[in-house]
């Protein structure tokens, strides 16, 4: 998981995760809303230089980012060909339009940015206090325990999905195109749902046990420090002037 | 609250995992302050069940439940009952769930209204009296098993309750780190219920032995007949004691 890193240190892990929080949001809703793509490319650059700033392991970055882009190509095949207007290119009887290529771009690079920033700021934030900071930003409480859960609870399955495969795998299980495969797989994808939930279930038991009542705390306090501050109003300034560039694009 | 009272109290309890026979058939148990119990039983008998029915982690289906002399029913009433009592799972896996080990610690003192300088305080001492100084940082996941063990059992005893339920706290621990945890527990100042299938581990810790079987508690004093199987030389190849080997004398 990627919170590991978590315990690292950088200009980033070093923000207050109240400011980070507040500039991830902001700057994904900005992503979301421009079309302009130089806008689109500017915020994809920052996106990335703000991971790398993180000191994320390149490597690591790539490989949470690849999943992300699987499914971004998977658009890639229909997005072009549903889209009414000028065409661009065509495939048997598809025809791709100018407009379909230029939405799936957008598309891509969009996730892209939204996607580096979120993860700069997971791994630079532990769970506990990205929960205990999104209370303090007034988040609602189920809001925060819906993203604590989800969270952990991914980390879980991956846990068990683990154990499973090492299972299987010590009992000399090759997978092939077989039988004997597909039912096994079925297996491990059943037992992995089953057991998932019982491990939540009695992670959940055990946070009950050591008095957990819906409030996430942090060990660490926070307080804004002038280095946030400068941090949060330079990253505003930056925000600010892409939004100014996309909207005079529209006047 | 005084020290020697009566603080768990179980009167006739029953449950039953849905779909099967029932696991506690009315069970009564009565546990002072001061006092170290072993608790024995064959696999599935239902010890774990029972100190997660304790915890209120389990609903009886029947009978009654007093914690520290006071009648337990309902989640709010349980919520005292785990700052007072604490349990370390059967399975280590279940009770480390922060990123590192400092903060898994931590949750409980944070939880029940500790500042953070004070949480911090306590979880590093919890972990030095547990030989693990310096695993403040390391990732929970990624300890061995043995490791995982120690770093729960920091977690409970954190809480600093009165009473501990410990569920099989030797498995995976090596002969060292079990005579550790025998010295820290022989230093604890805490009433405790242990279960381990462990006898010589349980009668150096604790100060009588209980049985559980067919769902209840088998009374202290009561005589169970039962046979012994021991490690022998030559184990693997038959013969007969008392018979003489030629080249004996006499
Ligand atoms: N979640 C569950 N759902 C259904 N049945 C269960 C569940 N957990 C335990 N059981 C059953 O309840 C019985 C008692 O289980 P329990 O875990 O309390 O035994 P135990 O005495 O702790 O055993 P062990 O010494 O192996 O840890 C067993 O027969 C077990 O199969
Ligand atoms: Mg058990």
């Amino acid at each position: 998981m990627i919170e590991e890193l978590s315990g690292r240190d950088s200009l980033i892990h070093r923000l207050d995760p109240r400011v980070k929080i507040v500039l991830v949001f902001l700057f994904s809703v900005l992503v979301a809303v421009s079309d302009r793509f130089l806008v689109l490319l500017s915020a994809l650059a920052l996106g990335f230089c703000i991971a790398l700033l993180a000191r994320l392991p390149v490597k690591q970055l790539v490989g949470r980012l690849v999943p992300v882009n699987l499914f971004i190509v998977f658009l890639w095949f229909f997005l072009p060909f549903t889209f009414e207007g000028e065409p661009l290119f065509s495939v048997g009887p598809l025809v791709g339009t100018h407009e379909g290529v230029l939405y799936a771009a957008r598309i891509s690079i969009k996730s892209n940015a939204i996607m580096a920033v979120m993860i700069a700021l997971v791994a630079s934030t532990s769970i506990l206090t990205l929960g205990h900071a999104m209370y303090e930003l007034r988040i609602p409480k189920k809001l925060v325990h819906l993203f604590f859960f989800t969270y952990r609870y991914i980390h879980v399955i991956h846990q068990e999905y683990v154990r499973l495969v090492s299972a299987m795998k010590v009992r000399g299980f090759r997978p092939g195109t077989n039988m004997h495969t597909y039912k096994s797989f079925a297996h491990l994808v059943g037992m992995l749902l089953v057991r998932s939930s019982d491990r939540a279930e009695r992670v959940y038991n055990a946070m009950l046990c050591r008095g957990f009542r819906g409030n996430l705390y942090s060990l660490s306090t926070f307080s804004l420090k002038s280095y946030d501050v400068i941090s949060l109003v330079f990253m505003l300034a930056m925000m600010l002037a892409l939004g100014v560039l996309e909207w005079t694009k529209m006047v | 609250m005084d020290e020697d009272g009566l603080m768990i109290h179980l009167e006739d309890i029953c449950f039953g995992y849905p779909g099967r026979p029932s696991v506690l058939d009315k069970l009564n148990l009565s546990f002072y302050g001061g006092e170290r119990m072993g608790l024995m039983g064959s696999n599935g008998s239902g010890k774990t069940t029972l100190f997660h029915i304790i915890m209120g982690l389990l609903k009886p289906s029947f009978g009654r439940i007093e914690i520290m002399g006071r009648p337990v029913k309902e989640e709010k009433d349980f919520r005292e009952v785990r700052k007072r009592i604490g349990l370390l799972f059967q399975d280590a896996d279940d009770q480390l769930f922060s990123p590192t080990v400092l903060e898994d610690v931590a949750f409980g003192p944070l939880n029940l209204g500790k500042s953070q300088d004070e949480a911090k305080e306590i979880a590093v001492r919890a972990l030095e009296s547990l030989g693990l100084a310096g695993f403040e940082d390391r990732i929970t996941h990624k300890l061995s098993g043995g490791e995982k063990r120690l770093v729960s059992l920091a977690t409970v005893l954190a809480m600093e309750p009165d009473v501990l339920l410990l569920d099989e706290p030797t498995t995976g621990l090596d002969e060292a780190t079990e005579e550790r945890l025998v010295d820290i527990l022989k230093g604890l100042d805490v009433s405790y219920i242990l279960v381990s299938h462990d006898l010589d581990f349980l009668k150096e810790v604790t100060f009588g032995i209980t049985c559980m079987s067919n769902g209840t508690i088998v009374r202290d004093d009561e005589r169970i007949p039962h046979t012994h199987i021991h490690v022998h030389e030559h184990g693997r190849y038959a013969h007969e004691h008392g018979r003489k080997w030629p080249h004996d004398k006499g």
